[in-house]
C-alpha cells in the first residue's frame, strides 16, 4: 500500500527555533532518510520555501495565475515522500519517528494512493 | 427488557465480532463483511422475536451473513463487470473468535478514525448492535450516525487499517483508545438506563467487553481495572433510578446492589493490582469498591477516597475529578471547608452542571438555602440528560414546597 507523506510546518512558529537545535535535528533528518530508505518509492521532493509558489487559480473568465500558495492556511507543505508499506499502522509508525515533529507547529499528513482504478471504471 | 431481547443482546454481541472479522478475512473487504453481519442481524432480531431463537444461533447467523457477503460480492462484481464467481468460505471452528474480536476492536478504536465514529463503529461491528438501536441511545439521527459509520468503513478500507493488534510497543498506548471507547460506551448506557424504548443494555454490554478484552490482555493492568471499574458500577445499576428518577449515591437503597458483582469487581482490581501499574481505571475501581462496601453514606471511608482521589488526579487533571476529590475532602473536613475549595475550582468549572449540583448540597448543607437554589437553577441550566434535569427540578421544587409549608 502505498501512502503521500506531507510534511508541513507553521512558519511562524519555527521563526524562534535555536539554530544550533535546528542544525541537530536537519541532521536527523538526513540519517531518518537513510533508516527508511527501504520503503521510500522513488519520488519525492524537498521543496523551496513557500514564498516561491505560484498559484493557478479557478476563475469563471479563465484560469488566472497569483502569487502564494494555494490556501491561506499557516501550515505550508515543506515537502513529501511516497512510502510503500502494509498498512496504516505501518505508515503511522514510520512517520512518528520523524525528527522535525520535535518542532512546535509542524505536522505530517498520510494519505493512502489511488492503487486501484477498478473504482473509478 | 424482555428475556427474549436480554438473550439476543447476550447472542449478538458474542457472535457479530468475531464473525465481522471472520469474514473480512475470507472477502478481503471490512466493509462488504460489516454490512452483511449488520443485515444478518436485523434479520435475526425480527425472526428471533417472531419464532423464538433457533437452536444453534450463532450458526443461523454465520449462515445468513456469509449469504449476505456473497450477494454483495456478486452485485459489487456485476457492478464492475467482471462476473467472477465467488468461492464459499470454507466453514470456521471460530477458534480464533477472541484474537479476531480484539483485532477488529482495535481497528474500530484507531486514532486514524473521528472519535465520534469510533464508539458507533465499535456498536455496530464489535458488539452487534443495529444503526437504528445507536441512534435511540444517543438520541442522533440515525442518518446522521449511519453517514458517520459509513465514513468510518470507507476509512479502514481505503487507507488500509488492519485488522491486527498492535505490536508490543504500540499496545499500551492504542489499548487506551480502546479502553476509552469502552468506557463512554458504559457512561451512555448509564446515563441514559432510564430509556423505556432501550432494546440493549449499553451498560451491561460494556461490562462483558471490558471482560473480553483483559481475559484476551492479561498482562495490561488497565484493562483489568477498567472491567472491574465498569463491574461494581454496574453493581449498583438497579439503585440509581426510581421510577425513571435519578437517585443518587447517597440517597440510594444499598440493599438492590449486587453483592456478588461488587466481589467480582474486587478480584478484578486485586488482579489489576498484582500487575503492579497504577493507572487511572484502576484508582476510580478502588475508589467504586470503597463506596461499594461502605455500610452507608456516612459510615463510608471517606479518608480513603480522599487519598485515592488525590492519587487520580496525578493521572487526571479533568473538572470531574477536581469536583469528586472536593466531594470527598467536604466529607472528612465538612461542608464549609470543602465549599471554599470548591469555589476555588470556580474559574474553571463555570460551565460544568456538576459543579453547581455540588455547590448547592454544600450550600444547603450548611443553610444557605437562597444561594442552594440560585446554585440548583444554575446546574438545571447547564444540563443536557433528562434524568439529571429532573433531579435537579425535584430539588429545587421540594426547596420552594419546604418555603411553602
Amino acid at each position: 500500500m502505498k501512502y503521500v507523506l506531507m510534511y508541513t510546518s507553521r512558519p511562524d512558529l519555527a521563526a524562534g527555533t535555536d539554530p544550533e537545535a535546528a542544525q541537530a535535528i536537519y541532521k536527523r533528518v538526513y540519517d531518518w532518510f537513510g533508516e527508511n530508505a527501504g520503503v521510500m518509492a522513488d519520488s519525492g521532493a524537498e521543496l523551496l520555501g513557500v514564498e516561491t509558489a505560484t498559484t493557478v487559480r479557478h476563475s469563471p473568465d479563465g484560469a488566472v495565475v497569483v502569487d502564494g500558495p494555494f490556501s491561506e492556511a499557516k501550515e505550508v507543505i515543506g515537502g513529501f515522500s511516497v512510502i510503500d508499506v502494509a498498512d496504516m499502522d505501518a505508515a503511522i509508525a514510520v512517520v512518528k519517528t520523524w525528527p522535525m515533529l520535535d518542532l512546535p507547529g509542524v505536522a505530517v499528513e498520510i494519505r493512502p494512493m489511488v492503487e486501484d482504478y477498478s473504482q473509478f471504471e | 427488557m424482555s428475556t427474549t431481547d436480554d438473550l439476543l443482546a447476550r447472542t449478538l454481541r458474542e457472535e457479530a465480532g468475531p464473525l465481522v472479522a471472520w469474514l473480512s478475512r475470507r472477502f478481503g473487504d471490512f466493509d462488504l463483511a460489516e454490512e452483511a453481519v449488520q443485515s444478518a442481524v436485523v434479520e435475526a432480531l425480527s425472526t428471533w422475536r417472531r419464532d423464538g431463537p433457533p437452536q444453534r444461533p450463532g450458526a443461523w447467523l454465520q449462515v445468513g451473513a456469509t449469504r449476505n457477503a456473497m450477494d454483495g460480492m456478486r452485485r459489487r462484481d456485476r457492478q464492475r463487470a467482471l462476473g467472477t464467481r465467488v468461492d464459499v468460505p470454507a466453514h470456521d471452528d471460530g477458534a480464533h473468535a477472541t484474537d479476531d474480536r480484539l483485532a477488529l476492536l482495535f481497528a474500530c478504536c484507531h486514532p486514524a478514525l473521528a472519535p465520534e465514529a469510533r464508539l458507533a463503529l465499535t456498536l455496530r461491528a464489535v458488539v452487534g448492535l443495529t444503526t437504528p438501536q445507536i441512534a435511540r441511545a444517543f438520541l442522533v439521527h440515525e442518518s446522521t450516525l449511519a453517514q458517520r459509520i459509513v465514513r468510518a468503513k470507507r476509512k479502514i478500507v481505503s487507507a488500509h487499517i488492519a485488522l491486527s493488534v498492535p505490536s508490543e510497543s504500540e499496545l499500551t498506548e492504542r489499548l487506551a483508545d480502546v479502553l476509552a471507547v469502552v468506557y463512554v460506551m458504559f457512561n451512555e448506557g448509564f446515563v441514559s438506563s432510564a430509556g423505556a424504548t432501550q432494546d440493549r443494555d449499553l451498560a451491561a454490554d460494556a461490562v462483558w467487553l471490558a471482560g473480553v478484552i483483559a481475559t484476551a490482555l492479561p498482562d495490561e493492568a488497565e484493562a483489568w481495572g477498567l472491567a472491574a471499574l465498569l463491574t461494581i458500577q454496574h453493581a449498583r445499576s438497579r439503585a440509581r433510578f426510581a421510577d425513571g428518577d435519578l437517585v443518587l449515591l447517597r440517597d440510594q437503597d444499598r440493599t438492590l446492589w449486587d453483592a456478588a458483582a461488587i466481589a467480582e469487581g474486587e478480584r478484578l482490581i486485586e488482579r489489576a493490582a498484582s500487575l503492579r501499574r497504577a493507572g487511572p481505571y484502576q484508582l476510580q475501581a478502588a475508589i467504586a469498591a470503597v463506596h461499594a462496601t461502605g455500610p452507608s453514606w456516612a459510615e463510608t471511608d471517606w479518608l480513603q477516597i480522599a487519598l485515592l482521589y488525590d492519587e487520580l488526579a496525578r493521572f487526571d487533571s479533568s473538572p470531574v475529578v477536581q469536583l469528586n476529590r472536593a466531594v470527598a475532602r467536604a466529607q472528612v473536613v465538612g461542608p464549609a471547608e470543602a465549599l471554599d475549595q470548591l469555589d476555588h475550582l470556580a474559574e474553571r468549572l463555570e460551565d460544568y452542571h456538576l459543579f453547581h449540583a455540588t455547590r448547592a448540597q454544600l450550600l444547603s448543607d450548611l443553610g444557605r438555602d437562597d444561594e442552594a437554589a440560585t446554585a440548583n437553577r444554575r446546574a438545571l441550566e447547564l444540563t443536557t440528560n433528562d434524568a439529571e434535569r429532573r433531579l435537579l427540578t425535584t430539588r429545587l421544587h421540594r426547596r420552594r414546597l419546604d418555603d411553602g409549608s
